[in-house]
């Protein structure tokens, strides 16, 4: 039978805001265990939440970013349970009322395709803190930092239908959060971690099958290996006569495998109720507006910019807009060359490359877009050849010169342009190589055009790799051919 | 000094007749000599408050005293005070230090006031009768034999008693008005919103509501003056202005129109009370104001509504008493449901327990909408008679409580300890403000007139209160208790 993988992803946003979603207490990362938890952090006997207003502005930031209704009103709830790292005994969440309402995101696949994927709502919760089972000798540690961290939930509709399409739609949201600048999206630092649900159902069914949630996965690669594990296993479970049961599971990266943490039978009644101590959120047209003002271009504009008014491909468009950083490395390097087919191969040919071999990230790039964007303009007004511009590029790199012209400057790598002074090299060049001349000379017309590379070598050589590679080409093989 | 009210008090401060340290040691002695008889306090400060009067006595020395600096009160023990214990009634916070001040008690120790110590209370607020306190039943002073009402029922012992001139304490369902009825002294439950919840320990959210406890209306606007207003650190405190509420105490009552909602008025009052409370409504007509019934009709569906969404709250807001970061811990537990288990039935008395299940199962799937919904149609209902009334007429006035203070242990059934808070608990369901006020006996046992307004109508209510206690003497008569410990 033919299988159709349906799935629905509930992503767990980190928001960058200073403080706590509902205290004072700061939200750094890896500071000493219970060093950033104030009195309402900890729940200590009466003490009360205040809602961080920045933590609802990248709320609904993120809303107007994927198109989302933003309703007038919305109501915090609490999630009741126990746990030794949730103080309160409930987790502040949006149950009823969520301040994100349905939207939508555009995913697009390794073929350069898009797909628009629903969103069913966005809401704002407060982070539980951390349990500690290492190092206690038999007991367990609570860090209670991460006790009040704004997180910002986002919910799927059940749109994707592989692996590859939930990684696509992971990475769309990362991207968006990031260049809307509301979360730093470190997933390693666990800021955006994710449920996915999976079902399978026979090819051309409607009706969904019973689904698994696995919990709590923290990277794009894994999101991908959960659901292919679990679809796998969802299949042969079915096709060996068995039934799915609606479960929580959990995905072990290092087993590769989904376990189940329990079934909906144990599943915990949170007993929800609005939270008495906050007053709904209420948002006017007017604060929407200003914020609908203050967004920046967003992935999916710049990527269908980046295509119809740069003219880059639709690869290409899909690569620089991924993230925010990039797109702005990229759109500087441009505006000071002005050539954007020249800056998106050198970002992400020369500069990537570099990169990724150092394993820097684009925004610590020892090569800033000014210069990149100056050294291209040397190359695009033939100042410098491509050979001597990657000599450059290595010398910016290495922080041997402030700008690409000090460096043509410093090692003499500006073009030799001028006729004589290459025909002069070139005559050198053929009275110190006979027996190549004489091989020129002996071959067959179709061969000589392969030949003449060695002689370009040599000229280029004894130029230093500044000679006009065009005109040591031309002239040569006129020099040449009138040997013959 | 004893039977002076703040104002006079403060009057004497002021005039140098007496300081404040001599004002507080007096009080010391006497809740010293006669509260292993009352046992209205959980803790005594005394060092902290000698402290207090010693800096109040040379702040007034300086030229910086305010109004009430060197005024010695108590607090209800619900409210953290910093590096004291902070019990709220029970076992499980009777090892809790507040590691920080709430905001009344930062507002009054501002104003220069000196903290006595920690009044009893019914466990986490939960009680009529400060009978479900983990340190013993309070008496009432007027008969020892009887209670003194509940949950306030520390703080309202003490001031009748002549142990502190005026208390602090909380109300969610009648928890300053009726102890105030049952012990004879002036309690105000101030508007939903108005004086910051802010480190008061939460029982039900959306309906705990702090309020001065005195002997006079009078004292009661001079504690308002400190401790209302908006806080930042109380999303449900409402950002409004707060009128000097002293200012308004002499205004004539002439042309006033009063409601006598006939529900407060039915079966179960107790023949004597309703004869107390329509005589003070009497008063009110001879100092010119017009009488009429009106109606609350959803009146009955408050206690059924109340017992709703509080144990609803309240099953939440103790949550956080898990053993793990405060609060009493169970001995060598084995793992953490034990540690759970085990730290809360030891930790939390009955009545406590009962809430927490009751507020448990309304909110669990599939009773949700049947229980917490609907109660929360019914409080909106509840709230709309009171505005419908207040259309009408100025003010409602009624009894606070349907019985004179009953005897200790007279209540066993839980039920009709709830039904005692029939006049009470809409009030607080509808937010608005209510204030009691002495208005003669029953049986020997006070009787509390209650006297109700619209939202941050305080100064109204004090206004009308402090009139009435300008033509009658109620508020002024002791119990003897008072005078035999003198």
């Amino acid at each position: 039978m033919q299988w159709e993988t349906v799935i629905g992803l509930e992503v767990h946003v980190q928001l960058a805001t200073r403080s706590k979603i509902f205290s004072g207490a700061s939200t750094a990362f890896g500071a000493e265990p219970n060093t950033q938890a104030c009195a309402v952090d900890l729940g200590l006997p009466g003490v009360l939440p205040v809602l961080n207003e920045q933590a609802v502005a990248m709320a609904v930031q993120f809303g107007l970013a994927v198109h989302a209704e933003i309703p007038e009103v919305s109501v915090f709830d609490r999630k009741n349970y126990f746990y030794p790292d949730l103080p309160k005994g409930y987790q502040t969440s949006q149950m009823y009322h969520p301040i994100v309402g349905a939207g939508d995101v555009e995913i697009t696949l390794d073929d350069n395709t898009t797909k628009r994927i629903r969103i069913h709502h966005a809401h704002l919760e407060e982070d539980a803190g951390k349990s500690l089972h290492e190092d206690f000798h038999g007991m367990t540690g609570i860090d209670l930092n991460r006790a009040g961290t704004p997180l910002l939930e986002i919910v799927s509709e059940p749109d994707m239908r592989s692996a590859k399409e939930a990684a696509a739609y992971l990475k769309a949201i990362h991207s968006i959060v990031t260049y809307l600048g509301i979360s730093d999206g470190n997933m390693a630092e666990g800021s955006m971690r994710c449920d996915v649900n999976v079902s399978v159902r026979p090819k051309g069914q409607e009706a969904f099958g019973t689904r698994a949630e696995i919990k709590n996965v923290n990277s794009f690669r894994f999101v991908e290996r959960a659901i292919a594990f679990e679809v796998e296993r969802q299949i042969e479970l079915i096709e060996d006569g068995g039934k799915v049961v609606q479960e929580t599971r959990l995905f072990d990266p290092e087993r590769d495998e989904t376990r189940s943490m329990r079934t909906k039978e144990e599943a915990n009644d949170y007993r929800y109720f609005p939270c008495p101590d906050l007053l709904p959120v209420v948002l006017d047209q007017a604060y929407l507006d200003h914020l609908r003002n203050q967004l920046p271009e967003l992935p999916a504009d710049k990527r269908a910019r980046f295509q119809n008014e740069l003219g880059l491909s639709a690869y290409d468009a899909n690569v620089l807009s991924a993230s925010r950083e990039m797109a702005e490395f990229f759109e500087e390097v441009h505006r000071v060359c002005g050539d954007a087919k020249q800056a998106a191969n050198w970002v992400q040919g020369e500069l990537s490359g570099a990169l990724n071999r150092e394993n820097l990230s684009i925004q610590n790039s020892p090569v800033s877009a000014q210069q990149l964007g100056e050294l291209i303009r040397r190359v695009l007004d033939d100042t410098i050849n491509g050979k001597a511009a990657k000599q450059v590029f290595q010398a910016l790199w290495n922080g041997q010169g402030e700008s690409a012209d000090a460096v043509i400057e410093a090692k003499g790598l500006k073009q030799v342009t001028d006729t004589g002074a290459i025909e002069a090299m070139i005559d050198q060049v053929i009275a110190e190589s006979p027996a190549q001349v004489a091989q020129y000379r002996d071959s067959e017309p179709e061969k000589r055009g392969k030949m003449i590379g060695y002689f370009v070598g040599q000229v280029m050589k004894a130029s230093r790799g500044t000679a006009n590679p065009q005109q040591v080409n031309g002239l040569l093989k006129e020099k040449l051919d009138a040997l013959l | 000094m004893h039977d002076k009210t703040v104002t006079q008090l403060a009057a004497a401060l002021a005039s140098g007749e007496l300081s404040s340290r001599e004002l507080t040691s007096h009080f010391l002695q006497r809740i010293e000599k006669a509260d292993g008889q009352l046992n209205s306090f959980i803790t005594v400060t005394a060092e902290q408050a000698l402290s207090q009067a010693e800096a109040a006595d040379k702040a007034r020395a300086d030229g910086k005293a305010g109004k009430l600096t060197g005024i010695p009160l108590a607090l209800k023990d619900i409210f953290c005070t910093q590096g004291v214990k902070t019990s709220c009634g029970s076992k499980m916070l009777d090892n809790f230090l507040a590691p920080y001040d709430a905001t009344v008690v930062e507002k009054l120790s501002a104003a220069g006031t000196i903290s006595l110590g920690k009044t009893n209370m019914d466990e986490f607020a939960m009680g009529s009768s400060n009978e479900n306190s983990h340190y013993g039943a309070v008496k009432n002073p007027w008969d020892l034999a009887a209670v003194p009402g509940g949950s306030s029922g520390g703080s309202a012992a003490a001031v009748a008693a002549g142990l502190v001139p005026a208390a602090m304490g909380t109300d969610t369902g009648g928890s300053i008005r009726q102890p105030a009825a049952f012990c004879g002294i002036t309690g105000l439950k101030p508007t939903y919103g108005r004086v910051s919840r802010y480190g008061m320990i939460a029982y039900a959210s959306s309906l705990d509501q702090a309020g001065p406890m005195a002997r006079t209306a009078e004292d009661c606007a001079h504690l308002m003056n400190v401790i209302a207003g908006h806080d930042v650190r109380d999303s449900t405190s409402v950002a409004r202005g707060v009128p000097d509420y002293t200012e308004t105490l002499n205004a004539p009552l002439s042309g006033l129109k009063i409601g006598l909602p006939k529900e407060y008025f039915g079966d179960g009052l107790d023949p004597e009370v309703e004869k107390a409370v329509r005589e003070a409504v009497k008063v009110y007509e001879s100092l010119g104001a017009t009488v009429r019934e009106v109606s609350l009709p959803h009146t009955h569906y408050a206690i059924p509504a109340y017992y709703v969404i509080a144990p609803a709250e309240a099953s939440s807001n103790l949550s956080r008493y898990d053993g793990v970061r405060f609060g009493h811990r169970c001995d060598a537990p084995t793992d953490l449901i034990d540690l759970y288990t085990r730290s809360r039935a030891e930790g939390f008395g009955e009545e406590v327990k009962r809430r927490i299940l009751i507020g448990t199962h309304t909110l669990s799937e599939g009773f949700f909408d049947a229980y917490y919904t609907k109660a929360q149609k019914v409080r909106r209902l509840i709230r709309q008679d009171f505005l419908d009334a207040f259309e009408d007429v100025d003010v409602l006035m009624g009894p606070a409580s349907p019985t004179p203070a009953f005897d200790l242990g007279a209540k066993k059934d839980p039920v009709s300890m709830y039904l005692q808070d029939i006049y009470t608990i809409a009030v607080n369901l509808a937010g608005i403000p209510g204030i009691s006020v002495p208005a003669g006996f029953a049986g020997g046992r006070p009787v509390g007139l209650q006297i109700l307004g619209t939202h941050f109508a305080e100064a109204q209510l004090l206004n009308v209160a402090h009139q009435f206690q300008q033509a009658t003497d109620w508020h002024l008569q002791l119990p003897a208790f008072a005078e035999e410990n003198a």
